[in-house]
């Protein structure tokens, strides 16, 4: 999962004294050296399904764009149709290169009529900076704003409990039990400005924080303090993975890269193809053969796990991109990306798991779906 | 029952062993564990079949990463561990003790394994 491209030694978040107190192991994740896991995997994934789970998630990248041209920019830029948006929404869009490949996955949160925030995958920063680069129309519009800034997800059905008990949390506007889900609030933590977003990547209710360097280490500590009673524990990657596998959400490296388009990936919803432009439009079809992502469902114990090879008879139709024994269903599950012809729903193929065949059946994502 | 660690035979693999006379029982170090997070499934050799030491005789799958098991030594396969089958987390829970994995009738000579000592210094030096 970490990055190839990366040479320089792993970067740390202002909270690694917090993880390394609590006993976390660590891994390198898109160039930062971050918890994989504090216990154990499944108690943090299983904690995060029935109470609340706290991830540091400040190797995210950070973009503000603000000027009277912010709106037309991002819809040239991104996939979606930004200028539409309303204040204090979020979206989920894509960054795509001229030939339609994907460069980045991120949410976009319209701050103002004239100023939106765009949260990036770490790995890809550099890479999404430089495609905003290329089409900026002037200097300053965009800004890079990652290295001042942490980010802390609150995720679980008692997410909500979490920050309403959390000391120095004040001036949540609109107040949690109005704030929709994809969408944000403003408030204050110490009294200074924390930005409240009801989004994640674990098929939760929960909250995303972004919150200065500065005060990062006090807002972990009092969202431990106001939640340990409620049963929040602080989680690591490895939970984090197989929560948003199970919530069918796609990882950047995995189901999402370069060489797939959206449809592929089932993300024609999130591509504004009636735009009268923007970057990718002319490549953003993929061929008719193309692979499609599918969601793949076991029996047994043993999960086909990335890179593995899908088969149809004696065909192969397809590669495993993220595949895990599922914590919360019992049984293995993985996405894989197959010939189109044998991606129907029901259609059953099988993952070679190091030498040996196992039964899968294509399904619909996601595997995981909350109560509403 | 768990094995005294400052006992046991180890191997550059983090299987750690126990040698009672010709009756070799196997499992992986805690730190074998902790690396591989939560295990989630052990595939062990089949009873009556035999195993070479330095191959690979097994799997541990965990959420996050496949483990191999490798045999510390040849021989015939006694006993497998099928409580570990039925609730692999107690590799996680109690490496040296439930979680044995494999009981092996050694055959030949016991080969070179690392020392209590000399592991730590292993893992020391890996970590």
């Amino acid at each position: 999962m970490s990055d190839p491209r990366s040479t320089a030694p792993p970067r740390s978040t202002v909270l690694r004294p917090r993880h390394e107190a609590l006993g976390a192991s660590f891994t390198d994740f898109g160039g930062w050296d971050m918890p994989v896991r504090y216990t154990s995997d499944l108690a943090e994934h299983h904690a995060v399904r029935t109470a609340a789970g706290l991830f540091d998630i400040s190797h995210m990248g950070e973009f503000l764009v603000t000027g009277a041209d912010a709106a037309p920019f991002l819809d040239e830029v991104l996939a979606g149709r930004i200028s539409t948006m309303r204040v204090g929404k979020a979206k989920y869009s894509l960054v795509l290169a001229e030939d339609g490949g994907i460069i980045d996955d991120v949410i976009v949160y319209r701050i103002a009529e004239d100023r939106f925030l765009v949260i990036a995958n770490a790995g890809n920063r550099d890479a999404v900076a430089a495609a905003f680069a290329e089409r900026v129309p002037h200097p300053g519009l965009v800004e890079d704003v990652s290295d001042h800034f942490a980010l802390i997800a609150v995720q679980g059905p008692a997410a909500r409990a979490v920050l309403e008990a959390t000391a120095g949390v004040e001036d949540v506007d609109p107040s949690l039990d109005r704030l929709g889900y994809y969408a944000f609030a403003a408030a204050t933590f110490a009294g200074e400005a924390l930005f409240v977003a009801r989004t994640g990547y674990t098929g939760e209710d929960g909250f995303e924080l972004l919150v200065s360097n500065r005060h990062a280490p006090a807002l972990w500590d009092a969202l431990l303090a106001a939640g340990t009673p409620l049963g929040l524990v602080p989680a690591g990657l490895a939970a984090r993975d197989t929560l948003r596998l199970e919530a069918g959400m796609p990882l950047y490296g995995h189901e999402l890269s370069r060489d797939i388009r959206p449809a592929q990936a089932g993300l024609s919803r999130v591509v504004a193809v009636d735009k009268p432009s923007f970057v990718g439009k002319v490549g953003v079809d993929p061929v008719e053969t193309a692979p499609v992502l599918v969601g793949l469902v076991s029996e047994g114990r043993r999960a086909g796990r990335a890179g593995y090879d899908v088969y149809d008879g004696d065909i192969r139709v397809g590669e495993v991109t993220s595949g895990a024994l599922s914590p919360t269903l019992g049984h293995p599950i993985a996405m894989a990306y197959v010939d189109p012809a044998a991606s129907a729903a029901g259609t059953v193929l099988h993952i070679d798991v190091r030498g040996t065949r196992i039964p899968a059946t294509v399904t619909d994502l996601p595997f995981y779906r909350r109560n509403p | 029952m768990s094995h005294d660690i400052e006992t046991l035979l180890y191997t550059p693999e983090h299987e750690w062993v126990h040698v009672d006379g010709d009756v070799v029982t196997f499992g992986i170090t805690d730190h074998a564990a902790e690396q591989l997070g939560d295990v989630v499934f052990v595939d062990l050799p089949a009873v009556g079949g035999t195993v070479t030491a330095g191959q690979v005789c097994g799997e541990i799958e965990s959420t996050k990463s496949v483990g191999e098991l490798y045999a510390p030594v040849t021989g015939r396969v006694l006993e497998v561990n099928g409580a570990v089958d039925a609730d692999p987390s107690a590799v996680n829970a109690d490496p040296y003790g439930d979680a044995w994995l494999v009981r092996v009738q050694l055959e030949g000579d016991l080969p070179e394994l690392l020392d209590r000592s000399a592991y730590a210094q292993l893992i020391g030096a890996a970590s």
